[in-house]
């Protein structure tokens, strides 16, 4: 039901807030531990772990390399640093 | 885009970067499969997650005003009751109800009041960045302290906030809830636990969570989870729930850092360290803090 003020979620009428921020955040898999924490702190959830590539793997600590790895969605990213701050290991760097 | 996390709260929302509010619905959100139906009354996590035409509610949610957000709420919950006696709807929605700490400790709090009162079922989240944030940062019942706001700013004459914040857990225990408890934004696992908890429970069930603002505190976008954890740690922000009137205390750091560590992260308090004259107020805000603490262990002790 979509009727006068009832609206509904549709992602593409969403404002594009990935253009905020001028910092990104780049996850080292080097040091990526998969241990999660960045992830539910996210406030735009832009964070999903997923498997290691295998030239991701190849750069891996030997005991994380079938953990999963954090992968940033940069669409809705605001930039906040809030990741690079919350990682244990920092993984995560803010980068122009 | 994390699809588990946005099945509820997409993104694309005008939150602050670094704010900590969508963590903390998505948090609470994510502790039911069952269906939900999302109040909230107006306030930061309102104004930017439906700005018209977008909203980034994936479930049904209600717009409210300042003071009925409760109210509002009452009455779907009446409405749930018909609807299953009639047999229309087979199972009852969970409800829960958002609103920051001007919508609860001031504006909202006679309909919630009410709501609590009458007894219906449903959750009432406050989260607690101690002021009206989405309009400038004035001063609301719930600012601590000694804190610089718009509406009470420090100066010359004064050093901002002059009365201690209210002790809205207390204010709501008052109505013989169930299930009550107090968490903060920084330590989600503990929340987690605590909104299962309260969901599960028929019955009026409050939450009252922590949840810095890094325009008003005015610290950098980055450290939401550091402050609200420090804040856990000088003491500032115990940990606890209250089942049944007793009282459960869940964290109480038993060698607290000094409040100078939780102060100085922010700008807000920033007036407290520059000027010597107001270093009373940083003895004073500690002072209420380890009394606040010996009363909770107190109130454990006895109930």
């Amino acid at each position: 039901m979509e009727e006068g003020a009832i609206i509904k979620n549709d992602l593409k009428k969403a404002p594009k807030t990935g253009d905020w921020g001028y910092l990104k955040p780049e996850v080292d898999p080097a040091k990526c531990i998969g241990c999660e924490t960045c992830v539910r702190f996210c406030p735009d959830a832009c964070i999903e772990m997923k498997k290691r590539a295998a030239e991701e793997k190849e750069v891996s600590q030997e005991n994380f390399r079938e953990k999963e790895l954090a992968h940033v969605d940069l669409e809705f990213c605001k930039g906040c640093g809030v990741c690079a701050e919350v990682c244990p290991v920092k993984a995560i760097s803010m980068k122009k | 885009m994390n699809k588990k996390l946005t099945e509820k709260l997409a993104p694309g929302h005008s939150t602050c970067a670094g704010c900590g509010i969508p963590a903390i619905v998505r948090t609470v959100l994510g502790a039911t499969e069952d269906p939900i139906i999302v109040a909230s009354a107006t306030g930061c996590l309102e104004v930017t997650t439906t700005i018209y035409p977008y909203t980034a509610w994936k479930v049904p949610f209600i717009h409210n005003a300042f003071e009925n957000a409760a109210a509002t709420m009452s009455g779907v919950e009446a409405a749930q009751k018909i609807l299953l006696k009639k047999g229309k709807i087979k199972k009852k929605a969970k409800l829960v109800v958002f609103g920051g700490d001007g919508g609860t400790t001031d504006i909202g709090l006679q309909s919630l009041s009410g709501a609590l009162e009458r007894g219906h079922d449903f959750l009432y989240v406050c989260y607690d960045n101690g002021g009206y944030m989405n309009t400038g940062g004035q001063r609301s019942g719930a600012t601590p302290y000694g804190a610089d706001t718009e509406t009470e700013p420090a100066g010359k004459e004064s050093f901002g906030k002059v009365r201690q914040r209210k002790d809205l857990m207390e204010i709501i225990n008052g109505h013989g809830l169930k299930y009550l408890a107090q968490a903060s934004v920084g330590n989600l696992a503990d929340l987690e636990k605590k909104a299962r908890k309260a969901l599960e429970i028929e019955g009026p069930t409050f939450l009252l969570v922590l949840q810095p603002c890094t325009q008003v505190w005015k610290y950098p976008t980055s450290q939401y989870v550091n402050v609200a954890k420090l804040a856990v740690e000088t003491n500032f922000w115990p940990l606890y729930e209250i089942e049944d009137g007793k009282y459960k205390i869940n964290y109480i750091n038993e060698n607290p850092k000094p409040i100078e560590e939780f102060l100085k992260t922010q700008g807000r308090f920033k007036h407290l360290f520059k000027n010597p004259d107001n270093q009373h107020v940083i003895g004073e805000i500690q002072r209420a803090v380890e009394e606040n603490v010996a009363r909770l262990v107190k109130k454990s002790q006895i109930s």
